[in-house]
């Protein structure tokens, strides 16, 4: 029987100087490098291949699978990106696992590296974080000292050189296609899919994008077996993973635990809802999938179970709403973040984002009309689905789920103000001053 | 009400201040936009980095600072154009010497964000996306900054002030605004907007070092698990 | 005459795929993409970023179509657009036209392009030819449920002087940009800024000021862009459309001109897919108004007591036929290079038939030893078959450029050949001074070649078969370098092209207008040739003797050698010794001049005609293919202008010879009667022509140095004159030295330099070019301010430079 939390990859982040080589070599660190360098780069794949490692950067496809994709027969070179955008509202895992545990990720870049034949990699950083760069940076530059990155690695004969690369403020720039974009010096927009990232990505060279946790699981796989990961998690859904709690909790935090854990055992272990008050919706893996209830609360936090529930397990970022919040009022702020994120590509999203944000600034202020929420879901329809990227489904996501689990809020709105139904106020962790907090 | 208007009317968008010309760009930073471009395969991939450089040069992206892009990486000051006004990080005009973000999607909000940027922006005397008059502050409403167990969150120069309150958020400005030391809950000691920008560039301060490990949010689950003596299980073959 | 015949093209199997749309069944070439195949059945699916010349986008998402099958069984869960989704065996797609889903779908874009959009069609440019407007009545719903408030921007701004963009009309579909970017590689316009208030934006001190910016606003999907010369002017249902040959260059470009009452108010890139595709350059778009102005001719003039005066059409031509008689074959005829196909030959006979000489030249421009020969050998009677094409040079697998620069001198080229470079991995080896922006943008290699050290660098050239070297007119300017070109072709298995620079040109050398040449490339010198063409025209002899060229025309007039000069469509100016012509036209006997304008000519002229502005007459151009390219009468009226053919056939019936021809119609139809001749061409042929050598300056007042030198597309030209804003996106003339050349002078970037030849000085900013030959200058030769030509110096001669502007 596997515990309730596995801590692997923020097993040492309470450790005193947990970013710095010393410490993360005193742990075991780069181990799981050297063995991959005595082995084949298709037998490292291998490994990966059999572990069932999904993407945890939000579509979770197997990761061993992603890496064969890179044709060997191709003069190019190839690349690696690390997609640290971590940008999806409620989205917190890799921000911290950077902070604390740089040296994991630089130890994954080296596997998945030497694993696709690629010379070069780059880790994307959003840019809002100042000191998750640093902290990156000089990892980067440790290891190169320790002769863990740059030529021969380890007297292996492998070379790699790894460049850390800030972002400047776009959530769009978290999808792998913009982020290629914005990582060549160009507006963050995405490219036309085929050709796929694996053919033609980065310089329109092979390229491999994995996600933070991805990369950074992949040395515990290399230490400790596929079937050691497989241990952990369910038949599908295999291996550890980081879940992130917040908002209406007590005690909101990283928790890592095989994938299949359930909200209610989470919630347990975070003590519950904040104190005198109950769930009333929340996020299975940031704000562009689709919202739960408390009637969801036993669902596995997996691929399967979330798909099976009608949403995404994606980040696994477990916003929590108590009953005190206005779910018209959630909405509307993620439609404006959908708006003001949206890279302007193309009309549904663009166009649609703007339309449904001034709809639902009606709703919030009771001043919508009769039937406005068949026409807000009709033109969510006119969205969803026909948008050049992922994004604008995420967008209207929200919109239609909401709807579905609570239209009659909607339609309140067609008459009340949500700050009267719901003062904002109560809904603060602080007591908010009557003259401020709009409508407290 | 969201707290904000609704804009429709852009009277000053597709472009970055053309009115102000004046720049610090010097020898010294055309040789660092040219060390940048030098880190990659492809010299245009350092633009994003060439223009936080700039910003810390001249606290924002100045015409100078577009043409010297342009200049180094041999496209066209429209391209550049193009790159500087599509992310929220790059400034038209002045910041102020302190960044102030307070974060206001959906949870953060929610939980109190409405309320700290009501608060800050009253007491900064200036709106999102202004700057003070004596260029101490600048201030902008963000969106999500991958720290919402730490919610409600502010950010100073992008680093990470967590689980703010009214009374933190108070002293923090006073703070600064008296140069006092200020530390980030879980980064450095608080220097300015310009030398977090030449971080992000890519020229390291430093500062790696200081502050924790991890907040406290971050430890939780692993402190639960040492508590009730969970683990993953010991590595088997491999 | 040697004859190279393509190589053997094999046959390519075009692999195709059968699929069904709507319940067709379609068979298409692999790779074509769904709203393409569905374009061949007749089926239109919606569209607003799809342009099939530029890289799919997929970005308005106007298209979308239902696919129940890819052709494996699965279909698409969601609906696919259908500009970015190539076909596949045995798929089946369903448009709006079967699909409810793809109906929904288009009908929720539309609505979603309009709620932002203004309700201003009835003032906006495009109402009429819209395709937003279009497609809102042909797949939108009938209303907008839209209730909240439309983004909006300031007044319209300005991409160029001659390119207006309204923000909010604009779709965002990108073509713009992409047209920019991919096809004229003239990244001046960008997306800029993102999500809602993304819009099309300059870099304010860097305009649009691209040769090809008319083409943005061709394709754009509403009216957004607008050109500061039609704005405004008109509506498209009051317009009457014709398709023409563009006048300005070689190329051939076929154009669309459309007019109201009697006057052109836009002309637009046609469709020629094998030519300019649907693009054309800014010259050609905008460059059409130059006969407004007031000096235009409208009634004949005649010189009495050293005045010119109007007079009638018969006292005119009573007066030219006296002087014309009186001065008989002591005559010469310059036909300057832009005339129809139609009317150069009506001036080759006319000399011949009527003059009874062979001193008849079109060439006003520099002309170099040995060129007549190369054009009587390698260019003239070669058909469109023989030649190369731009299809040859788009498939080519280098091609090389001497003495030409394409962006300048050929547009269209240019834009073939950017293609080429982009799509198809062309490699272009450019032979010049230094490496110019057009070339930059082809990626050229370049050899850094002297001005007139030519031939040197194209024996050294590493060519292979299925190259090919294109070769501007100014090449004959340097010693040797034409049939160095022909040598190193043949020794490769390469071919060549020789690239003109004016529309008549090519025309003009097949109309007879060398002085070595009859009509359809019969020399002069052969006597069976010369009875070919009498018995053809019915007359008894032609004059035996090869003629004089344009500067041995002025020669003799000057000495006394040559009475009467007939001149049409010629600026003096443009002769590489403007002195020597103006003397020599102001010393001539008797000078005939047929014009559309006022000019130095008709100034000094003892009859001027008045003729035909091009939207006039029809006839055709011979582009540098050699292909043909129709001109039609764009503006019919009543009492048409005479055309020069008309003009020509009363001088001749008055003189007691007709001409045999007064149409067009009848000069083309004669010319293709004679045929092209088929016997081999004698090498002394053409030896008896002059030419002129390499110019040493005297002057030795400053630095010595070779002149680099050519025109740039937008300059001086009198073509161009009217067209204000086109002007206004001119290159601004600079002079090019090396960065060595630059510290011997001690002249900074920016700073001006003065150069100086025997015949005068011009003083000019100075751009200090990386990689420009030594010892060398460039200016641009015919720009407003400084008309370099007038210096009396052409490619290739010395030229003195001097630090400092001079008094
Ligand atoms: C709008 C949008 C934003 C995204 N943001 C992120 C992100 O911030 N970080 C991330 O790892 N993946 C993000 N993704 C997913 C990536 O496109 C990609 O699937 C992922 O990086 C692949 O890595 P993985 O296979 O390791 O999960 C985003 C996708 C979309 C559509
Ligand atoms: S859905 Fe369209 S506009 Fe939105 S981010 Fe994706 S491409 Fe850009
Ligand atoms: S035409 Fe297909 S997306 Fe625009």
């Amino acid at each position: 029987m596997v515990d309730k939390l596995t801590p692997v990859l923020s097993a040492n982040w309470g450790t005193d100087n947990s970013w710095k080589l010393a410490t993360h070599q005193a742990a075991g660190g780069y181990q799981a490098v050297a063995k991959a360098l005595k082995m084949t780069p298709a037998a490292v794949t291998d490994v990966v291949k059999d572990s069932g490692l999904r993407g945890r950067g939000g579509a979770g496809f197997p990761t061993g699978m992603k890496w064969s994709f890179v044709p060997k027969d191709n003069p190019n070179p190839k690349y690696l990106v690390v997609n640290a955008d971590e940008s999806e509202p409620g989205t917190c895992k890799d921000m911290p696992l950077l902070l604390a545990s740089p040296h994991t990720l630089v130890e994954g870049m080296i596997i998945a590296s030497y694993a696709i034949n690629c010379h070069t990699a780059f880790v994307y950083i959003r840019g809002e974080v100042l000191h998750v760069h640093r902290r990156m940076q000089q990892a980067v530059a440790e290891a190169y000292a320790a002769g863990y990155l740059g030529k021969n690695i380890l007297g292996s004969g492998y070379d790699l050189d790894i460049v850390v690369h800030a972002g400047a403020g776009a959530y769009i720039c978290g999808e792998e296609t913009a982020l290629l974009d914005s990582l060549e010096g160009r507006r963050g927009q995405p490219r036309l899919r085929p050709p796929f990232p694996a053919v033609a990505g980065l310089y329109a060279s092979p390229t491999v994008i994995n996600n933070v946790e991805s990369i950074a699981s992949v040395p515990s796989i290399l230490n400790n077996g596929a079937e050691w990961f497989g241990s952990m998690g369910t038949e599908k859904s295999k291996g550890y993973t980081l879940y992130s709690l917040s908002g209406h909790v007590a005690r909101p935090g990283q928790f890592e635990a095989p994938l299949g854990i359930t909200l209610r055992e989470l919630l347990d272990l975070a003590g519950g809802v904040r104190e005198g008050h109950e769930l009333k919706f929340w996020t299975p893996g940031g704000s562009s999938t689709p919202i739960l209830t408390a009637e969801h609360l036993d669902v596995p936090l997996d691929y399967e179970g979330m798909a099976g529930a009608g949403t995404m397990l994606g980040t696994k970022a477990l916003q929590i709403f108590d009953e005190t919040t206005s779910v018209v009022r959630t909405t509307l702020r993620w439609t404006e973040f959908y708006k003001h994120e949206s890279c302007g590509k193309c009309t549904p999203c663009r166009e649609g984002n703007w339309w449904m944000v001034q709809m639902l600034r009606k709703f919030e202020a009771g001043q919508a009309a009769v039937g406005d929420v068949d026409k807000l879901l009709d033109v969510a329809s006119n969205i969803g689905g026909k948008s050049f990227c992922a994004l604008a489904d995420g967008a209207v996501a929200c919109v239609t789920s909401a709807i579905r689990h609570f239209r009659s809020e909607f339609e309140d709105g067609y008459s009340t103000p949500a700050w009267e139904l719901f003062p904002y106020g109560r809904s603060a962790l602080f007591e908010v001053p009557e003259t401020q907090g709009a409508h407290a | 009400m969201s707290g904000h208007e609704f804009q429709s009317f852009f009277p000053e968008s597709g472009t970055v201040d053309m009115t102000d010309t004046t720049t610090n760009i010097d020898d010294t930073t055309f040789a660092e936009l040219r060390q940048l471009a030098s880190r990659y395969p492809e010299a245009r991939s350092a633009l994003l980095p060439m223009l936080h450089l700039v910003q810390s040069v001249d606290g924002r992206i100045s015409p100078a600072g577009i043409e010297a892009c342009a200049e180094v990486l041999g496209i066209t000051a429209a391209q550049v154009s193009g790159v500087a006004t599509f992310y929220t990080m790059y400034r038209r005009r002045p910041g102020g010497k302190h960044h102030i973000g307070v974060c206001t999607t959906a949870l953060c909000a929610v939980m109190g964000g409405d309320a700290l940027l009501e608060q800050v922006s009253e007491k900064l005397g200036i709106q999102p996306d202004e700057t003070t008059p004596d260029g101490k502050f600048s201030l902008e409403r963000l969106e999500c900054n991958a720290a919402c167990d730490f919610a409600p969150v502010m950010m100073v120069n992008w680093e990470f002030m967590d689980n703010m309150t009214p009374d933190k958020a108070q002293k923090l400005i006073d703070d600064l605004a008296a140069d006092a030391e200020v530390k980030s809950t879980r980064g450095a000691t608080i220097t300015s907007w310009r030398e977090a920008e030449r971080v992000l560039a890519g020229f390291p301060d430093g500062r790696a070092d200081e502050g924790p490990s991890a907040g406290e949010a971050s430890l939780l689950g692993k402190s639960i698990a040492d508590e009730k003596g969970w683990a993953a299980p010991k590595g088997g073959k491999s | 005459m040697s004859v190279v015949t393509k190589p053997e093209q094999g046959a390519v199997v075009v692999e195709t795929v059968t699929l069904t749309i709507d319940g067709i069944e379609v068979t298409v070439p692999k790779g074509t993409l769904a709203i393409r195949a569905a374009e061949t059945v007749g089926i239109a699916i919606p569209r607003f970023c799809d342009h099939p010349l530029l890289d799919p986008q997929g970005a308005c998402r106007q298209c979308m179509v239902e696919i129940p099958d890819m052709g494996n069984g699965r279909g698409f869960p969601k609906p696919q657009a259908s500009c970015t989704i190539e076909v596949a065996p045995g798929m089946q797609i369903k448009t709006q036209r079967t699909s409810e889903v793809a109906e929904k779908a288009q009908r929720g874009m539309l609505e979603l392009l309009l709620i932002n959009h203004p309700l201003d069609c009835p003032i906006c440019d495009k109402g009429g030819e819209c395709p937003l407007q279009n497609q809102a009545m042909s797949n939108g719903g009938g209303t907008s449920r839209y209730d909240g408030v439309k983004r909006t921007f300031p007044k319209p701004v300005s991409l160029s002087a001659q390119i207006l963009l309204d923000r909010e009309r604009c779709v965002l579909c990108a073509r713009c940009t992409r047209f920019s970017e991919q096809i004229a590689g003239d990244p001046f316009i960008a997306l800029v800024e993102r999500g809602a208030l993304q819009q099309i934006g300059r870099y304010a001190d860097q305009p649009y000021d691209s040769y090809f910016s008319g083409n943005v606003v061709q394709i754009c999907p509403v009216g957004a862009l607008t050109s500061a010369a039609y704005r405004f002017t008109s509506r498209p249902f009051d317009l009457v459309s014709t398709s023409v040959t563009c006048e300005h260059c070689a190329s051939g470009c076929q154009l669309r001109a459309d007019h109201r009452h009697g006057v052109v108010r836009r002309r637009l890139a046609g469709e020629a897919p094998q030519v300019n595709e649907e693009w054309n350059c800014d010259k050609g778009r905008f460059a059409f108004v130059s006969g407004r102005g007031d000096d235009r001719l409208s009634t004949p003039l005649v010189r009495e007591d050293g005045e010119l005066r109007p007079a009638s059409w018969p006292e005119a031509i009573d007066a030219a036929v006296a002087g014309l008689t009186a001065a008989g074959n002591s005559s010469g005829v310059l036909t300057g290079g832009r005339l129809t196909m139609e009317d150069a030959y009506g001036y080759a006979k006319f000399a011949r038939a009527i003059l009874g000489t062979n001193n008849i030249d079109f060439r006003a421009r520099p002309i170099g030893v040995g060129e007549a020969a190369f054009l009587a050998q390698e260019v003239a009677g070669r058909t469109l078959a023989q030649a190369v094409t731009y299809t040859d040079l788009e498939n080519a697998g280098q091609v090389v450029l001497v003495g030409f620069e394409p962006e300048e001198e050929s547009p269209i080229i240019f834009l073939r050949l950017r293609k080429a470079v982009r799509k198809k991995g062309l490699s272009v080896t450019a032979l010049a001074a230094f490496l110019s922006n057009g070339n930059a943008k082809l990626k050229a290699k370049l050899v850094a070649t002297v001005p007139g050290a030519e031939a040197d660098a194209v024996a050294d050239l590493k060519l292979a078969a299925g190259d090919v070297i294109l070769v501007g007119e100014r090449a004959a300017l340097a010693p040797g370098a034409l049939s160095a070109v022909v040598e190193a072709a043949a020794k490769a298995g390469a071919r060549f092209a020789w690239v003109p620079r004016r529309a008549g040109e090519r025309g003009a050398i097949e109309a007879g207008c060398l002085p070595t040449l009859l009509p359809g490339a019969r020399p002069v010198a052969d006597v069976a040739a010369r009875v070919d063409v009498a018995s053809h025209w019915g007359s008894e002899t032609l004059p035996p003797l090869e003629g004089l060229d344009a500067p041995s025309m002025f020669a003799a007039v000057t000495a006394g050698e040559l009475e009467a000069l007939v001149i049409a469509g010629v600026e003096l100016s443009d002769f590489a010794d403007a002195n020597a012509a103006r003397e020599a036209v102001a010393a001539a006997e008797f000078v005939v001049s047929l014009e559309t304008r006022f000019s130095e000519v008709t100034e000094l002229a003892d009859v001027v005609f008045p003729v035909a502005l091009i939207e006039e007459r029809a006839g055709t151009f011979l582009n540098w293919e050699h292909r043909v390219g129709r001109v039609n009468t764009v503006v019919k009226q009543v009492n048409a202008p005479m055309t020069d053919l008309r003009v020509l056939a009363a001088l001749a019936d008055a003189m007691g010879t007709p001409l045999g021809v007064r149409t067009s119609g009848q000069a083309r139809a004669e010319l293709a009667e004679l045929g092209t001749w088929d016997q081999p061409i004698k090498a002394e042929a053409a030896s008896r022509t002059r030419g002129r050598a390499a110019k040493k300056s005297k002057s030795a007042d400053g630095e010595l140095v070779k002149l680099a030198t050519w025109r740039m597309l937008l300059d001086g030209g009198r073509g161009q004159d009217g067209e204000v804003a086109l002007a206004a996106t001119a290159k601004p003339s600079v002079a090019r030295i090396s960065p060595t050349l630059a510290s011997t002078l001690g002249v900074g970037d920016g700073e001006v330099i003065t150069i100086t030849s025997d015949a005068g000085w011009y003083s000019l900013a100075v751009s200090i070019t990386e990689g420009m030959t030594e010892g060398t200058v460039w200016v641009p030769m015919n720009s407003p301010g400084t008309p370099i030509g007038e210096l009396g110096v052409v490619h290739g001669d010395d030229v003195a430079l001097s630090l400092g502007g001079a008094e």
